[in-house]
């Protein structure tokens, strides 16, 4: 019988793929790697790329992968992908915006109604409204 | 007959109001049963990357990440995830009043606080309480991706990086079930290595590509990315399951006045149908 191990590709939003395998390839960052059961404990970073598992009868899974993370266990590979391209600078960009978001709409308060904040103060009153209208049942 | 005009006109607008509440609580019903699967289909995700973590912590890496250190706390970072609509009950309101307990214990002994928002309402909430805001991100709608929340998690590792602040914690509901939604406040940085597995123990350690530091470096990113998307996904449900109860005791209630209305008007109609025959019958015995 031929050697197995078991592959778990997840993406945060989804799991991917999961089953027995004879061998990974995957797109690590320093090359791309192949790994057959019992292969020493590793970390590595994936580049973005194909992740192919050929599975116990020999047929080829394809997955494309942009990026991630391969954890390998004697009889355990787990690969956690990324949903999105991911570079430093993008992130960095996306923090930018975030927090540009937030001071820009805390400081557009005059200009356009803040419904958010109309709303939260609507509801602040209606709740006091309801005590007091309690209130009043108890004691009438 | 003019009998009871404004009441069956009352009767009429509530029967609207109704149609409207009904209409909701079914499109939630079905909302509910696809954010509960996308909710789902995340837990393969953050339970991996937790056993990672979990050997990483008994493998006895030479670096010890600074995420993993803890530190004195003098300014505690808070992720609020909440909704962006109203009308789902007391879902947000339930979560802020949590929340705001928490602050008030952290005021007391001095510790500072940074917040960042995920959806309008909490935004809402804590712009309207002068909090610092330090990010925001709003309008994601049902189908939320992890790179639309990267932004707002950056601010908050690079200040937990730079030393600006000592802890963070992430503020969402628990989806019990859809009855119950809990909200909850989780503390993900420094990240506590809990319940070491025994039969892993031992003196070995991981082969780094390209060394230990960076991939360290990216696996706790991304742990702490997995974990709040997982909480946005999970207060997705929450408010569909929400507004699905919330519509439908408003339904329910709709029923009620307007059982309790049309009595009235019968009663009205009957009194007024006595009175005219009284007449007419005193009418003919005067004749």
């Amino acid at each position: 019988m031929t050697m197995t191990v078991h592959v778990d590709i997840v993406s945060a939003e989804k799991e991917i793929f999961s089953g027995l395998a004879q061998m990974v390839f995957a797109p690590a960052e320093l090359g791309e790697v192949g790994i057959s059961p019992r292969h020493a404990p590793l970390i590595s970073r994936l580049k973005p790329g194909e992740v192919r598992v050929k599975g116990t009868d020999k047929e080829i899974f394809s997955f494309y992968v942009s990026g991630g993370m391969l954890e390998i266990q004697p009889h355990l590979i787990t690969i956690l992908a990324d949903t999105a391209i991911r570079a430093k600078d993008i992130d960095e960009a996306a923090a930018i915006e975030a927090k540009a978001r937030a001071e820009e709409a805390l400081a557009d308060k005059s200009g356009k109604i803040d419904y958010a904040v109309a709303q939260a103060q609507l509801q602040e009153a209606v709740m006091q409204l309801r005590t007091l209208d309690r209130l009043r049942k108890r004691g009438g | 007959m003019a009998v009871g005009k404004e009441i069956r006109s009352k009767i009429g607008s509530i029967k609207n109001t109704q149609k409207i509440t009904r209409a909701m609580e079914m499109v939630a019903a079905s909302k509910m049963r696809k954010t509960k699967d996308r909710m789902l289909a995340t837990r393969p995700y953050s339970k991996k990357i937790g056993q990672i973590i979990k050997h990483l912590a008994q493998a006895n890496p030479e670096y010890k990440h600074s995420f993993l250190v803890e530190r004195e706390v003098k300014r505690i970072g808070i992720i609020v995830i909440s909704s962006d609509r109203g009308l789902c009950g007391g879902l947000n309101s339930n979560l802020f009043r949590k929340t705001l307990n928490q602050i008030t214990q952290w005021d007391k002994a001095n510790v500072e606080i940074d917040i960042c928002t995920i959806g309008t309402k909490a935004f809402g909430f804590f712009g309207n309480l002068k909090a610092n805001l330090v990010g925001h991100v709003s309008k994601l709608g049902d189908t939320p991706h992890q790179h639309d929340i990267i932004g707002i998690i950056k601010i908050m590792l690079d200040a937990y990086a730079e030393g600006r602040i000592d802890e963070l914690h992430v503020v969402s509901n628990e989806f019990v079930n859809t009855m119950t939604q809990k909200p909850t406040i989780e503390k993900l940085l420094p990240v506590v290595a809990d319940e070491l597995d025994e039969s892993l123990n031992g003196h070995w350690d991981y082969i780094y590509e390209p060394d230990a530091k960076e991939v360290l470096d990216h696996l706790l990113t991304r742990y702490i990315e997995s974990i709040v998307y997982q909480g946005l996904v999970e207060n997705n449900a929450c408010e569909q399951a929400a507004r699905m109860v919330a519509m439908k005791s408003a339904s329910d209630n709709a029923g009620n006045i307007i059982s309790e209305l049309q009595l009235i008007y019968n009663k009205a109609r009957q009194a007024a149908i006595t009175q005219e025959i009284s007449e007419i019958v005193a009418g003919a015995a005067a004749v």
